[in-house]
């Protein structure tokens, strides 16, 4: 593999208290390479979130990012200035969040939504957006007859799938899901996970897989890291970190799922 | 009609010893008919397990069980006493002491403004089971300790301080301190992290055993179900459509809707095959489009082991 798509070199992120700052991820390094499909996991509250949102400089008070690198394409994304930043976000790095689907508009027509986004990014024109709307439309599984709708008229998964559509539309290089189907079904999760998949092998975007879940992330990811109080205590190939975990945490991690019965017993 | 579901889920014994027992219940919001005959029986001391995607009735059937609704047509049944319209007010109250709820949302259901210490005493008072004030910090000791939390240090603190998990069971315990009969636990793990469900079903399964308490597990995750119920109820567009000894319907589904559903539970030995995705939504929108008509054929096959035939 040549250069990472995404380098994360010693970061630390605080949060500032009133007992001083709380250190909620402390030195954390991992890079995701072009096309990979990296997953991050961890119990609520380890940190993996606070990355995602550092990643795009989206930490907000009391959160604050206190040292390290982010570097894409080798340029330090927490050195750009915030107009060069707004040419980052979604642009190069999509973003798609656990409540995503309740981030649409309720009061605009989803294709308006589309041209929204895209006018602001690409300078699109209302046709040139209807036009695109309906080809990631046609992209993840939605009538196009549909796009005039509501976002009330949507089941909860097709929302989810119309943001994953709308952050597609500018093409990203990177992609951010941070319990993007938590909410869902299990056989809606399944089916928005393998479009994924597919749109992935086609387009050729990186993913930043965010879950406590971690047979969902095996399923999915290519390598993953495994973080613990803030700590990147694993990273690895995904066949390795399942059937050989290295660190003791990640052990307990898994013994800890519940399974069907028949599979392979708890550790 | 062949079988009816209320003998079919736990054996004929049912009528006498269930707790609380739906007969064919059916619920319509104007067209939208939410349950279309649901039949089942909570009995002490066993876990039902009400399993089913956003939508298919699950929640509507909890809220029935815990006059939060009335059902449009079929019968409900308290010890054997026909309660499906709230009746008179010494019965109402009894049928409510005895059923208890714990539901999904383990940061909504604690007011943030009382002690834990407060959460609990408040139903041992008003259900009489604390008369004063040692007997109250004793309830307390006990029903924390009884939910796997430590006295000493949770009883003072407040929800905020708590993670969801032990607010789970500070739930739990409130519900346990009415001395329920019957408990419904609406999705209670699925807000919390994979690594702490077990926990929390560990835990229902205990007190159920301990207890003796009929238990209902609502939930959308049948991988969860198989640790805490006996019996399973799958249900799709209100309508059960498989049923049985939960070990036998997972190990041997038979229904289209529920061998969808156990394919869908995350298996990190089968990754998702790129390529794949528009077979498998063709595939669930199919079992959808054939799991949703009306059917009143149901077909036995195993001992304990039931599924509604397709309807046309």
């Amino acid at each position: 593999m040549n250069v990472p798509l995404l380098q994360i070199r010693n970061l630390d992120v605080d949060y500032l208290t009133d007992g001083g700052a709380f250190r909620a991820v402390k030195n954390v390094s991992f890079d995701i390479g072009r096309g990979e499909l990296f997953g991050l996991a961890g119990e609520s509250g380890c940190g993996k979130s606070t990355i995602a949102y550092a990643i795009t400089r989206l930490s907000k008070p009391p959160a604050w990012v206190a040292g390290g690198q982010i570097l894409l394409d080798d340029q330090d994304l927490l050195k750009l200035p915030e107009a060069a930043l707004q040419k980052v976000r979604w642009r190069r790095i999509g973003m798609v969040f656990q409540s995503a689907m309740n981030s649409l508009n309720p009061l605009m027509r989803v294709v308006a939504q589309f041209h929204d986004v895209l006018a602001r990014h690409t300078g699109a024109t209302k046709a040139q957006s209807r036009a695109r709307a309906e080809e990631m439309f046609k992209l993840v599984g939605i009538p196009t007859s549909r796009l005039d709708d509501y976002p009330y008229q949507f089941s909860g998964g097709m929302r989810q799938r119309i943001v994953i559509a709308i952050c597609l539309a500018l093409q990203p290089e990177l992609i951010i899901m941070d319990e993007p189907t938590t909410a869902l079904d299990v056989v809606v999760q399944r089916e928005i996970l393998e479009q994924v998949i597919d749109l992935q092998r086609s387009h050729g975007f990186s993913v930043l897989f965010i879950t406590h879940d971690l047979h969902l992330m095996a399923q999915l990811c290519h390598r993953v890291g495994v973080m613990l109080k803030g700590e990147l205590v694993e990273v690895g190939d995904v066949r390795q970190v399942s059937r050989a975990p290295a660190h003791e945490y990640t052990r307990r991690l898994w013994g800890s799922i519940p399974q069907l019965p028949g599979h392979g017993a708890a550790a | 009609m062949n079988a009816q579901p209320s003998l079919t889920v736990d054996g004929a014994e049912a009528l006498g010893e269930s707790v609380v027992r739906l007969d064919r219940i059916q619920r319509s919001f104007g067209a939208v008919r939410a349950l279309r005959g649901i039949s089942l029986a909570l009995k002490p001391g066993r876990a039902l397990a009400l399993v089913g995607e956003s939508g298919c009735g699950k929640t509507t059937c909890a809220r029935i069980i815990a006059r939060m609704d009335e059902p449009t047509a079929g019968k409900m049944y308290f010890r054997g006493r026909d309660i499906t319209h709230p009746g008179e007010k010494a019965a109402e109250a009894a049928y409510r002491r005895a059923m208890q709820m714990v539901f999904q949302d383990p940061f909504a259901s604690l007011n943030p403004v009382f002690s834990i210490q407060h959460h609990l005493a408040r139903p041992l008072k008003l259900h009489g089971h604390a008369r004063n004030k040692a007997e109250e910090v004793q309830g307390v000791a006990d029903l924390l300790t009884s939910v796997g939390l430590d006295p000493a240090v949770t009883a003072a603190k407040f929800p905020h301080e708590l993670s969801g998990g032990q607010r789970q069971r500070v739930n739990i315990a409130r519900a346990l301190a009415v001395r329920p009969d019957v408990l419904v636990a609406d999705e209670p793990t699925s807000m919390l992290d994979v690594s702490i469900r077990l926990g929390i079903l560990e835990l229902l399964s205990r007190i159920k055993r301990e207890r003796q308490l009929a238990l209902l597990y609502i939930t959308h995750d049948i991988a969860t179900a198989a640790h805490v119920a006996e019996e399973v109820i799958v249900m799709f567009a209100g309508q059960m459509v498989e049923w049985g000894d939960t070990r036998t319907v997972i190990r041997n589904a038979r229904h289209p809707y529920t061998k969808l559903l156990l394919s869908a539970v995350p298996d990190p030995d089968r990754p998702f095959v790129p390529g794949d995705s528009a077979r498998f939504l063709r595939h669930a929108e199919e079992v959808r489009r054939i799991s949703r008509p009306a059917s009143d054929t149901i077909e036995q096959v195993g001992p304990t082991h039931f599924i509604r035939a397709l309807g046309a």
